[in-house]
């Protein structure tokens, strides 16, 4: 195993907050505020491992190991992403089904901690969350199932190598599941148009009421985790978007990392410029997604058949 | 086979004796659930040999029943379903053993114990029996023993109507089944599996009809749908142990019959697969969403069986597509995910009715909406359902993940599916598997949520007590099973090696290759399983000494300002399935009564909903009773007369001798 491999992972692990500080900055931008410094992130991680803890009562070594196992889950999700023209530390056939797999186990962790605290306003979250995230598992293993036959391979690492000449044969295919992604990396990190991470109404949320109760170094591992899932998720997406191999590592470096950060600037910006769905629209949006990546895969077996 | 042959007189033995003995409750005690862990014992013993030695040994005594000897033989595909009956018939025998107690009054345990170890042994004789009628006859012996132990608690007409279902639901089945072999030994002149394996392949209509014959008869018993509709009637009013042993291994003898049928027949077609994965996508899909609108906690578990065996099921699809398009890494992907799972939901599911058991002993309820906070009043039993709720589900890194691992694999089907009239119906496989797993995953948090976390929500849940020792140690092991097969799938998958060559019927040299590509994976998935908990183990480290010489304080939760919270706030289980019903409403029938509040200070306010199944109510009720006004028209018949009833069998046999000469004296 090469040294190279591991760069995507200290990526990873270094600059996942800033790319919340982007897009926090981003948004800044459009309300016409200066807005918190990009690296707001880091100062809140430090603050909150540095502070003690209160637990609620009624809450049980569930509630304490959410938490954990939802990072660990996510950690080693980050493991199998590539960055760049750099491979993945862990990669093998079917590692993208893995990769899907644990961020549920990092869902479900999160949600059995939010049902722990008894609060309903948390069982609330934890239902619309559930019931989002099972309906935006199949848009993204369909989209994945795609790129995979097309590239011929089942892993994260190799397809990201086959992606290059993937636009070049069938521009659509690729532009089709980069739809159905970002409407997954809003989806599964709670943003706009899904859920508002910023509103202070706990009936209206679903990631941030369910984690209402946690504070100290949980709360720092729960920002650290879902800073680290909006990372890992919008890799795929910028990898998708971005497949040029220039042959030089640190180009490729620098232009992905451009492109992370482009996606951020997007993020920021369709927070900004969109409202919320109602509830019941968002399985609608999701199963429209489930739709275009299931298109995508079907012009995949079309150009097969030419 | 001597040995597996030992264990079955042991297990009729022991339960013999535990009826005879029956007047002395704890000697009937000691004598049926030790009969039956020793016998289990043995057989596991023998199960393992035979795997490992990847051996077949058979056994035939002649038998005075026309068509019928005593054939038997243990090959690999025997062995592997002997493991997960042992195992969960031991481990629920102890269990049994304590659980039951609470019935010493009311009820006779010396004939529960025997019928306990007769369907042990005659699940056992199921699996090895060589020879059609003592096939059938052990089929028989099986659900008529299964049947009088989901009426052990006959003085509730609930559980005996559930019984009935169940009782019409198996003969139905099985006069499916004597169709079956009807046909098979009509051909080969002969009843013993091997004569028909001589006899050479039928042609391709009679196969297809036996497929058919062999889908609904083993199906009705798998509980595919739409044959399901007994399995969640009858697995939850059983004693949990029981239930434990229906759900998690009886249904799989079912499944043991189509793979052994499929073995019986000539090599399957591409639509036998498509028309499994059908079957299978539909079972695994409105299993779970069935499972999520249920508010009784075993009905729950018993829908999740459905669903898994449709996983089962839809993997053994994929391998039959795979032999079909000579494509041999999906077809021993398939197959070998599909007994993996086998196995793996024999653990889990065991697991999750005896910790549902441990919560209805210690509450004395079953509905979801009354518990709540079980998890410090019995922490071992909420570890362990957490470990079997999270293995349900299918995620890293227990068990569940990987045999769905290795079907998902298979669905990709790589390079070998180029085609898209080949590839297609597989990769329908991938989101039907994604949907599932995410469904699963609203369901078994809403169980485990509404169960263990919380607040209690009623005094039973709030005076629940722990279950003793011998309650506990049968689902630790349990647990302890998901986990290993977890971390080391590749290792129980080496087992399965001379049992999916059996079933795929491949040369030698390209069923190594293939079975080598399929480890690679496993091996990591292995690594990435150890590293997972390690992680885990790390990170909580960190945070104590993180958190080592500050302020760790308790509280109230917070409540958004709120400050007089009740347990009667918190989420229910049907508050937190709603969304998800609401949004699949189309698929279901519900029925809801709501009483509004009224007035400045409403007095009353009610809300509820209940879920019917489609199946039940469309298809059977509406089919049984046509036949019920078909066959009211032969009621005179029916005198209340013995003599007139000895007057009827008189005329039969008459009319038979009649029948008989002119036939065969010309």
């Amino acid at each position: 195993m090469d040294i190279g491999s591991f760069v995507p992972l200290v990526l990873a692990l270094t600059v996942a907050p800033l790319f919340v500080g982007v897009i926090n900055r981003t948004k800044a931008v459009f309300a016409g505020r200066v807005g918190p410094p990009l690296f707001q992130i880091y100062y809140d991680l430090r603050k909150l491992l540095g502070k003690g803890a209160v637990y609620s009562r009624t809450t049980t070594w569930v509630f304490r190991a959410g938490p954990i196992i939802s990072l660990s889950a996510v950690l080693v999700a980050a493991t199998i992403i590539p960055f760049g023209s750099w491979a993945a530390p862990l990669r093998f056939p079917g590692d993208l089904v893995l990769f899907v797999y644990l961020l549920g186990l990092a869902r479900v962790f999160t949600v059995l901690a939010a049902l722990d605290t008894g609060s309903s306003f948390e069982g609330m979250g934890a239902s619309r969350e559930v019931l989002y995230s099972a309906l935006a598992e199949p848009a993204l293993i369909l989209g994945l199932a795609a790129i995979a036959r097309k590239t011929n391979s089942l892993s994260l690492s190799e397809m990201h190598q086959g992606l290059g000449s993937l636009w070049a044969e069938s521009g659509l295919v690729p532009v089709l599941v980069v739809v159905a992604l970002i409407v997954v990396l809003l989806t599964e990190n709670s943003r706009i148009p899904v859920d508002d991470p910023n509103t202070h109404l706990e009936l209206t949320m679903i990631h941030e009421v369910m984690v209402l109760d946690h504070g100290g170094p949980d709360f720092a591992f729960i920002m650290y985790a879902a800073a680290l899932k909006l990372w890992v998720l919008g890799t795929l997406s910028v990898d998708m978007l971005l497949p040029a191999r220039s042959g030089v590592v640190l180009v490729d470096a620098v232009v992905a990392l451009a492109g992370m950060f482009g996606l951020a600037a997007l993020v920021g910006i369709v927070e900004s410029t969109m409202a919320r769905l109602r509830l019941n629209r968002v399985p609608q949006l999701l199963v429209g997604a489930t739709m275009i990546s299931a298109l995508a895969l079907v012009l995949v077996y079309g150009e097969a058949i030419k | 086979m001597n040995l597996l042959l030992v264990a079955v007189v042991l297990l009729f033995v022991s339960g013999t004796l535990a009826l005879v003995a029956g007047g002395f409750p704890a000697l009937s005690k000691v004598l049926g659930a030790g009969g039956s862990v020793a016998g289990c014992a043995l057989g596991l013993v023998a199960a393992v040999g035979a795997l490992t030695r990847a051996s077949t040994e058979a056994l035939g005594y002649n038998w005075d029943v026309p068509y019928g000897s005593f054939s038997v033989a243990l090959d690999p595909l025997s062995a592997w379903f002997v493991l997960p009956i042992c195992g969960i018939c031991g481990l629920s025998a102890i269990y049994g053993a304590k659980y039951l107690d609470a019935y010493a009054e009311r009820k006779s345990r010396g004939a529960h114990w025997f019928f306990f170890n007769l369907l042990a042994a005659s699940m056992l004789m199921v699996i090895t029996a060589r020879n059609g009628v003592l096939f059938l006859v052990a089929w028989e012996v099986m659900s008529l023993a299964s049947y009088f132990l989901v009426v052990f608690d006959d003085d509730d007409e609930g559980v005996l109507e559930a019984g009935r279902t169940y009782l019409i639901a198996t003969h139905l089945g099985t006069a499916f089944l004597l169709g079956f072999f009807i046909v098979l030994g009509q051909r080969a002149g002969s009843l013993d599996f091997a004569a028909i394996a001589a006899a050479g392949p039928p042609d391709a209509a009679t196969a297809g009809l036996l497929f058919l014959l062999a889908l609904v008869g083993f199906g009705t018993k798998a509980g595919l749908m739409p044959l399901h509709v007994w399995l969640p009637e009858a697995h939850p009013v059983a004693p949990s142990h029981v239930s434990a042993v229906m759900s998690a291994v009886m249904v799989k003898v079912g499944i043991y019959g189509l793979v052994r049928a499929l073995i019986l027949l000539p090599p399957a077609p591409a639509r036998w697969g498509g028309l499994l994965i059908g079957i299978g996508i539909v079972s695994g899909i409105l299993g779970v969403l069935f499972a999520l609108a249920q508010h009784d906690l075993k009905r729950l578990l018993a829908y999740h069986t459905v669903e898994n065996i449709g996983i089962i099921t839809l993997g053994l699809g994929l391998g039959l597509l795979g032999v079909s398009f000579r494509a041999p890494l999906v077809a021993v992907l398939g197959v070998s995910g599909a007994l993996f799972h086998v196995l793996n939901h024999a653990m889990f599911k065991g697991l999750l009715f005896l910790g549902a058991g441990a919560v209805a002993h210690a509450t004395g309820t079953r509905d979801l909406d009354l518990l709540g906070g079980l998890s410090k009043r019995m922490p071992w039993v909420a570890g362990a359902f957490l470990v079997g709720a999270v293995a349900i589900v299918g995620l890293p890194p227990l068990n569940g993940f990987a045999s769905e691992f290795l079907i998902y694999l298979g669905a990709f089907g790589g390079e070998e599916l180029s085609d898209p009239g080949q590839a297609v119906p597989c990769l329908l496989v991938i989101p039907a598997l994604a949907l599932m797993g995410g469904l699963a995953a609203v369901c078994f948090t809403k169980v485990v949520g509404v169960v263990f976390l919380g607040e209690p929500r009623s005094e039973q849940a709030a005076g629940a007590h722990r279950p003793g020792l011998l309650m506990s140690l049968p689902m630790l092991v349990l647990a302890a099973g998901c986990l290993l097969c977890g971390i080391a799938p590749q290792g129980v998958v080496v087992l399965l090696v001379p049992v999916v060559s059996q079933v795929v019927r491949m040369d030698l040299a390209t069923f190594s290759a293939q079975v080598e590509n399929a480890m690679v994976p496993l091996r990591w998935i292995s690594l990435v399983a150890s590293v997972l908990i390690g992680l885990a183990l790390a990170l909580a480290v960190l945070r104590k000494v993180l958190l080592s010489g500050r302020e760790v304080a308790t509280s109230g939760t917070w409540g958004c300002g709120y400050t007089r919270p009740t347990a009667r706030m918190q989420y229910t289980s049907s508050s937190f399935a709603q969304p998800t019903i609401l949004f699949f409403m189309p698929l279901f029938r519900i029925r809801q009564t709501l009483i509004a509040p009224e007035g400045l200070f409403p007095q009353r306010a009610a809300f509820s909903m209940e879920t019917s199944d489609p199946a039940k109510e469309l298809l059977y009720l509406p089919a049984f009773r046509w036949v019920g006004r078909l066959l009211a028209g032969l009621r005179w018949l029916q005198r209340g007369h013995l003599h007139i009833y000895i007057l009827y069998i008189g005329v039969t046999l008459v009319a038979l001798l009649i029948w008989y000469v002119e036939i065969h004296i010309p």
